[in-house]
């Protein structure tokens, strides 16, 4: 639907907080069957950790790949369901932090756990439209899943940043193409005031994820004139492990180009930063030359896929700061009366 | 009730979310916030220069009995980070237990959260140091 001219990821960074609660520890808490957990762990931020901070690790390590000035940045657009300010916008702390301040646009992106990729079509439409020389897309979260709660295994915390750019002599990756497919779909949601989320447990898949995803794949491919046999890799949005291999059997997709982007057995559902951060694992270990299919959901419901190319840049890029691996396996265990200090869950 | 001062953690956000100090230009003194004179040498002339984020930790302590507005995240370490420049600075060293520390590890800057306004809610964010990843 949406061709590029050329439009490239010329940084890119992940991060994920050190701490892991097991599944087995919040069924262990509220009498669940442990034989079949959602993820076996997922990420917990640290007492001083929110959506802005998780965004401002993410955003620093994609500099240290983009390497240009931050004063070049021309916006910073943050996806996440997880604002620590209702009205204050996370993207004006994050640019302020990374020095990108004041000649920028800036704001906060909402579409449940696709908000960040939906932050990166706006940065890639302004860059493709010569707005902006340089933008920076986020998706952050510190999901909440009410105790006891199916949620609860999977919502977790972590960021991914990109650093959008024109000259493909800079690129790591370019975006080829990209689509959006979008309903009304009442799957999950959170009205004002509320601490944790709502879902309709029987829309969660068919009507939902894969009905969503499954046709803004298809639409994408149909419209630009891709076929399967283009791409080596494929990102999903990762709600749980089961729901991304469902989604490749659905399209017809081989599970060898799944599993170097899934992420969700190790960190759980990082929401708007999930799908990108199985994209960030992607970009740490594919060559030159190959093409990656990215397919994100969010509740309520949408998804956006893209077409991204990976560039020569990539062997001198990607070691300019840390894979995102290194973040996955620096971890730390707490059980859930700590889980709950960390996540506010005891109110006094 | 702890309060924030917000027009002082507002002046000082340059150096606390990016460590950007202002040097002396008469005798290099490094000043984490601007001042009116060089407490060295008096001079009132300063340039705006970035320091680096990465350093090693000269020694550190673990803060079991906090001044009021610190009680959310103690108990919390504090130490001495000499900055690859030299700059020594003190700070909060998070993403780690006091076991894990040794004299001298590799440390890198950080955005976190230091505290909260009981009030008015705002969050003050600042550097922090954890080992280096
Ligand atoms: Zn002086």
């Amino acid at each position: 639907m949406v061709r590029m001219s050329s439009v490239v990821i010329v940084g890119y960074g992940g991060y994920v907080p050190r701490y892991r609660i097991k599944g087995e520890e919040i069924a262990r808490i509220w009498g669940r069957d442990r034989s079949e957990l959602p993820t076996e762990e997922k990420s917990v931020t640290g007492l001083d950790e929110d959506t802005v901070t998780l965004a401002v690790e993410a955003a620093r390590i994609a500099l240290k790949r983009a390497r240009i000035p931050p004063s070049k940045i021309g916006a910073v657009h943050v996806g996440t369901e997880s604002k620590p300010y209702a009205v204050k916008p996370s993207g004006t702390i994050v640019a302020e932090a990374i020095g990108a301040v004041p000649r920028i646009t800036a704001a906060d992106f909402e579409f449940a756990c696709k908000a960040g990729t939906e932050a990166l079509q706006f940065i890639t439409s302004l860059v493709d439209a010569g707005r902006i020389e340089y933008g920076l897309a986020i998706g952050a979260d510190t999901a909440q899943g009410r105790p006891g709660d199916a949620l609860e295994f999977t919502a977790a915390s972590g960021a991914a940043a990109f650093i959008i750019g024109k000259n493909k002599n800079e690129g790591v990756a370019e975006i080829e193409a990209w689509t959006s497919y979008v309903t009304d779909t009442p799957d999950f949601w959170r009205r004002e005031y509320e601490r944790y989320p709502h879902h309709t447990a029987r829309f969660t898949g068919d009507p939902a994820y894969f009905h969503h995803i499954v046709n803004s794949v298809k639409n994408l491919l149909e419209n630009d004139g891709y076929t399967l046999n283009d791409v080596d890799y494929v990102v999903f949005h990762q709600p749980n492990t089961r729901f991304p291999l469902v989604a490749a059997r659905l399209l017809g997709v081989d599970l060898e180009k799944v599993k170097p982007g899934l992420v969700v057995g190790q960190i759980g559902n990082t929401y708007a930063a999930c799908s990108l951060l199985g994209l960030v694992r992607v970009l740490d270990q594919a060559k030159p030359g190959q093409r990656i299919l990215l397919s994100s959901f969010g509740s309520g419901a949408g998804s956006d896929s893209y077409i991204i190319r990976v560039l020569e840049n990539i062997k001198l890029k990607r070691d300019l700061a840390p894979p995102l691996d290194k973040f996955i396996d620096r971890k730390t265990y707490i059980d859930y009366a700590i889980y709950a200090r960390h996540r506010k869950k005891i109110l006094m | 009730m702890f309060r924030i001062k917000i027009p002082r953690y507002w002046r000082h956000k340059d150096f606390r979310y990016r460590l950007n100090a202002w040097r002396c230009n008469h005798c290099g003194e490094v000043h984490f916030f601007k001042p009116l004179v060089c407490r060295k040498c008096r001079s009132r002339e300063f340039n705006q220069v970035s320091l680096p984020d990465t350093g090693k930790l000269l020694a550190y302590t673990v803060v079991r009995s906090p001044p009021e507005g610190f009680e959310a995240q103690s108990p919390y370490i504090v130490g001495i980070v000499e900055l690859d420049d030299g700059t020594r600075i003190l700070s909060q060293i998070t993403d780690c237990h006091p076991e894990e520390l040794k004299k001298g590890m590799r440390v890198e800057a950080t955005l976190r959260k230091i505290r909260e306004d009981d009030e008015d809610k705002i969050i003050a964010y600042c550097y922090k140091f954890r080992p280096t990843v």
